[in-house]
């Protein structure tokens, strides 16, 4: 671990040089450690990949104290739980309809498109950052036969609840917006609703799974074609 | 119903308190006034809570009217200010009685003027904050901008007594200013001569400055960097992409990012960086978090200090 400074009250943690299940439960131990060690002094924490953000209140502490603290947080960090994390299944309406790119990514991997949704299926994820919208989690790692560049044309709008892949990460997209992964389903679950509490059904560190519905069971969900 | 119904939105007027904290783990930014110094003012001089809600008039043309009795002041940018067709003083509290029209003009100096109303707007937080994020739709009112015929609703709080703050205390919205960096988070990818050129440029503002970013054009400067993992990305942070052209992030930045940053620009500067606009020039300071803390302090003391004076 690698204590950096950011910024005038922000220091950065990083954990490691990739992300990884291990390296992503051991960031949301740090983090927990650092709300319950300096909890009053903390303004905001952003954890990602391999790396945790650190703001602090200089009207409430200093550098000199927050670093030493924060030290003494990420110490007793220990080898990380990787079972840690809540379990979220997710439903997806995975079809051609629902999916404008599920022929492409069948094509590029060489695979058939039941191939694809099988293999988007067959794992479980882990939730590497929240960030680029409100509710946009970005999960890894896909299967390699199934990872797909961003599209060249990015889309003026994807739906809200679209299910997509950008290299090696998936998502769903929150609300609609514009945005150049590959779509692959449709997912009913609302990933940000600022009406509800909690907002978001993920948190960092979770671990996703997704699970097949039928056209039926999507609408019947509140899903919208 | 007691408040203001707004006649003319101006270009971007905003409600703000200081800011949404404690929501980055669900990707929402902080938002808060681009210049908290003249946002602390308008709150200050009214007696206001500090995180009392505000309006931040980005360029100027609002025009208001009062369903209500009670008192405001307008800081920030400087702009011609009317009560009911009269010419009314900025950094200076006034009475305001139902049936009057407010305007601000377009600004003259500065980009961000402040409105703040006595008690501050009564406005529902969303996550903990009334700060609005446009690109969130979170906060204010439909997380949207104003628009013509909202209503801002606030309690009557006419002063008796007014108060200003003396014309050498208020801050000066010139076109050029040396903004202090904290070096810090990929500072160490920068050579020293790719550093050196940085600290040692001038840089003009380009028409790409909004509340996300302020993106700059000047000196080419290059890390070593090949590839990077997204990281959370704090206020004021200065992201240089391959082109080599800086781009110091605002209130409202996206929360993380994978850009190279060389440090971040202290608060007291992005404040001051808030006020201009392109063409306007800047030059960088690199300064220790030691450093940044102090400043920090002795501005804060100051402002504790600096009484406001009764009219």
């Amino acid at each position: 671990m690698r204590v950096e400074v950011a910024g005038q009250n922000a220091f950065i943690v990083y954990f490691a040089e990739q992300a990884s299940a291990a390296v992503s439960a051991q960031i949301q131990a740090a983090a927990d450690n650092v709300l319950a060690g300096m909890g009053d002094a903390i303004v905001d924490l952003v954890p990602s990949y391999a790396s945790l953000l650190v703001i602090f209140d200089l009207d409430r502490s200093d550098p000199f104290a927050v670093r030493q603290q924060l030290h003494k947080a990420l110490a007793s960090v220990d080898a990380a739980d990787l079972g840690a994390g809540e379990l979220v299944t997710l439903p997806v309406y995975y079809s051609l309809e629902s999916g404008p790119e599920l022929e492409l990514i069948a094509e590029r991997g060489g695979i058939s498109v039941d191939d694809v949704i099988a293999i988007h299926q067959q794992q479980e994820y882990r939730v590497y950052a929240i960030g680029f919208a409100p509710g946009f989690a970005y999960l890894g790692e896909v299967d390699e036969r199934i990872a797909a560049p961003r599209l060249a044309t990015p889309r003026q709008k994807v739906p809200r609840g679209a299910v997509a892949i950008a290299d090696r990460q998936t998502a769903v997209y929150p609300a609609v917006s514009p945005g150049g992964w590959n779509l692959i389903g449709l997912c009913p679950t609302r990933m940000f609703d600022p009406l509800s509490n909690p907002s978001m059904p993920v948190k960092v560190g979770d671990r996703i799974r997704f699970s097949a519905i039928d056209r039926d069971e999507f609408l019947a969900q509140g899903g919208e074609l | 119903m007691s408040g203001f119904t707004v006649k003319q939105p101006g270009l971007l007027s905003l409600l703000h308190d200081r800011g949404r904290y404690g929501a980055h783990k669900l990707g929402l930014t902080t938002g808060g006034p681009l210049d908290f110094v003249a946002f602390d003012w308008a709150n200050r001089l009214l007696g206001n809570d500090a995180n009392a809600t505000a309006l931040e008039v980005g360029f100027g043309g609002l025009s208001l009217q009062a369903h209500i009795d009670t008192s405001f002041v307008i800081t920030g940018a400087t702009a011609p200010c009317k009560l009911n067709g009269e010419p009314i003083e900025q950094w200076c509290s006034h009475n305001i009685s139902q049936g009057d029209q407010l305007e601000i003009g377009f600004a003259t100096s500065g980009t961000r003027v402040y409105l703040a109303v006595g008690g501050g707007f009564d406005i529902a937080p969303s996550f903990g904050s009334t700060s609005t994020v446009v690109r969130e739709k979170i906060g204010g009112q439909n997380g949207d901008k104003l628009q013509a015929g909202d209503h801002l609703p606030c309690t009557a709080r006419p002063l008796q007594q007014h108060c200003y703050l003396p014309a050498p205390e208020r801050p000066d919205y010139a076109r050029e200013a040396t903004l202090r960096v904290v070096t810090g988070y990929q500072q160490a990818a920068f050579s020293p001569v790719q550093q050196w050129r940085f600290f040692n440029s001038e840089y003009s503002l380009t028409d790409r400055c909004d509340r996300m970013g302020f993106r700059l054009e000047g000196e080419n400067v290059h890390s070593d960097m090949v590839g990077m993992l997204s990281e959370g990305i704090c206020l004021g942070a200065i992201q240089i992409p391959a082109d080599g052209q800086p781009i110091v992030l605002m209130n409202d930045r996206q929360t993380i990012g994978g850009y190279p940053k060389i440090g971040s620009v202290i608060a007291l500067d992005t404040a001051r960086l808030g006020q201009m606009s392109a063409g306007a020039s800047v030059r960088f300071e690199s300064i220790s978090i030691e450093q940044a803390h102090n400043i920090h302090c002795l501005a804060r003391a100051r402002f504790l200090r600096t009484m406001p004076q009764p009219c």
